[in-house]
């Protein structure tokens, strides 16, 4: 069974009904160099117990490591519960529904997603959710340069110490509407944005000032003091934030004076598993003032009218679908599974329970830097305060060893030289709450021998 | 039949245009527009200051139903957005030629106001648009 609804008799009745020999057809006014051509070197069909075998053995490849590896992405323990309610199939599709008649349910649960994002950032509205972090920063990119409407240059600083693929995907989406990037060094010894960075543009015309919080590095940014000066310049500050760093850090709305303006971040640790890279969430929020700005879809709360609650898909006029051209963003759907995974698992935790996984992940990164520092040759890399990661320098290039740790079952963390080669000897390591003592010591050990019999350079 | 008013200028936009007695020129969208967008629950009007090109998008009207732009119907700069309508944006659907009025402009000297039509032409306007 082919699992489409459409038999070849109903394609040739629709195409006869409309005068039309082909499918083919319809697509004529497209040139022809335009089109795709068919895809070379893909395999003909497998069936599914080929697939089945194909995808065991590549599952298989990536065996059970013990994983002291962040840089954007969490192993944080799910509760069985969420994703038995997740998968219902009450809850089970991945579009955000818009017939507010058949999915009150579902709407439901948006709306208490966003309250909980709006409370965790400190900010007034969230929207449905995005894709995943990096085209949440892209989008917020997008969206300071709408909504701030006295600045004209289109110009965002994107700090060094944030995320290197956000920086790449923000360049990637918002870069070929020609906003000018630039970048912000980071500081070599506390390993973080600083205010001297920040001199070359005073008094200049910039939109944007993006900090993450914590950034790449692990690092805790001077928030209040990097969001004050943006705003004294006239520039709107959009936070990157991990979410479950926020139970315990001050949220974006209430970084310096007036708070961020945006904040947005992968929603990942929420109960999503580490999964190569996705699917994955992203979230934003922002100010009342901003909300015609903001991208994507937002339920809102209402009454029907015998005066009983509802809920439904609000402000769509900045939508693709209402606006064309002008939207706010060609996103008109949102991460509907990975949301409805993230509010059971919020829920579940409450606040006391976040802030429990947050302060255990705190605990367990610094028992793991203590670990790792009575290691000869290892050392902290930068000395400012941290969340659930750091960075560790080697008296070596870190690649080898890492490689070596691999062998034995251990992701050491990220070699930063990937991504900064002046840090080609440093480690970014992360430990969560599921991190034991003796997953500490056991990744100890491992780095200890591995230092012993890999070769200094 | 909706209220075109004889003392004012049209645009084929549905925008309207009155000249007031120090030069500046007062803009707003007609009785035909507010009625055929609705009831409008945002209005969103440009800076003081902010130079505008003739047919450029110069404010948003957001109905129930629908979003547009309002374009400039010649180039100057913005001398005032009418800021009742951030909290009364149904003004410009009850007094559309008055209190709904959306913004103010000082035209370029060279702008004029060729281009704009008269009341009677604006009226065969509409009449061939819903032909």
């Amino acid at each position: 069974m082919p699992f489409i609804p459409h038999t070849a008799s109903d394609v040739r009745t629709m195409l006869e009904a409309i005068g039309v020999g082909s499918i083919d057809e319809l697509f004529d006014e497209i040139p022809a160099e335009l089109k795709a051509r068919a895809l070379e070197g893909v395999p003909d069909a497998a069936n599914e117990m080929e697939i089945t075998r194909i995808m065991q053995t590549f599952a298989a490849r990536d065996g059970k490591a013990l994983c002291f590896l962040g840089a954007g992405a969490y192993e944080h323990h799910i509760p069985a519960v969420v994703w038995a309610i997740t998968t219902r199939g009450e809850f089970y599709s991945a579009y955000t529904p818009y017939q507010a008649e058949a999915s009150q349910g579902t709407l439901q649960l948006i709306y208490e997603y966003q309250t909980m994002m709006a409370s965790l950032t400190g900010l007034d509205v969230s929207n449905a959710s995005l894709y995943d972090g990096g085209s949440a920063l892209a989008e917020a990119c997008l969206m300071a340069v709408r909504a701030h409407r006295r600045s004209k240059s289109a110009r965002i600083l994107l700090p060094a110490a944030l995320n290197p693929t956000y920086r790449r995907v923000a360049r990637s989406i918002a870069g070929l509407q020609e906003f000018v990037f630039e970048d912000l060094p980071y500081d070599g010894v506390h390993g973080i944005t600083t205010l001297e960075s920040l001199r070359p543009y005073e008094g200049q015309d910039i939109t944007a000032l993006v900090i993450q919080q914590p950034n790449f590095f692990g690092a805790l940014e001077d928030v209040d003091q990097l969001a004050d000066w943006a705003h004294r310049n006239g520039t709107l500050v959009i936070g990157v934030v991990n979410p479950t760093s926020l139970a315990l850090l001050k949220p974006p709305g209430q970084w310096g004076e007036r708070g961020a303006d945006i904040a947005c971040g992968e929603g990942q640790p929420l109960g999503v598993p580490l999964s190569a890279g996705g699917p994955y969430f992203g979230f934003m929020t922002t100010r009342q003032e901003f909300v015609r700005q903001m991208p994507g879809r937002i339920v809102g709360r209402t009454v029907d009218l015998e005066g009983r609650q509802g809920f439904t898909l609000t402000l769509q006029a900045r939508e693709q679908h209402i606006r064309r051209g002008k939207a706010t963003s060609n996103i008109c759907t949102n991460q509907g599974l990975l949301v409805t995974a993230a509010t059971i698992y919020l829920t579940l935790l409450g606040p006391a329970g976040l802030e429990r996984v947050a302060a255990a992940s705190y605990a367990r990164t610094e028992e793991l830097l203590q670990a790792l520092v009575r290691v000869p040759g290892v050392r902290r890399r930068f000395d400012r305060a941290h969340f659930h990661e750091a960075v560790i320098e080697l008296d070596r290039p870190a690649g080898p060893v890492l490689a070596a740790l691999a062998e034995r079952s251990i992701l050491g963390g990220l070699d930063l030289g990937s991504e900064y080669p002046e840090l080609s000897h440093c480690i970014l390591v992360c430990a969560t709450e599921t991190r034991t003592q003796a997953d500490i010591e056991t990744y100890a050990r491992a780095l200890s021998d591995v230092m012993k019999s890999v070769r200094a350079a | 039949m909706s209220n075109i008013p004889r003392d004012l200028q049209y645009t084929k936009s549905h925008e309207w245009v009155r000249t007031l007695a120090n030069g500046t020129l007062e803009i707003g969208i007609t009785d035909h527009a507010q009625h055929a967008l609705g009831d409008l629950v945002f209005v969103e009007v440009p800076e003081t200051g902010r130079e505008v090109n003739a047919g450029d998008g110069c404010a948003v009207v957001e109905s129930v139903k629908a979003a547009s732009d309002v374009y400039a119907p010649v180039s100057g700069a913005v001398t005032e957005g009418n800021a009742a309508l951030v909290d009364t944006p149904e003004l410009v659907n009850t007094d559309p030629y008055g209190a709904g009025w959306l913004l103010r402009l000082r035209p370029q000297k060279a702008a004029g106001s060729a281009g704009l039509m008269s009341a009677d032409a604006y009226a065969k306007h509409l009449e061939s648009e819903a032909s």
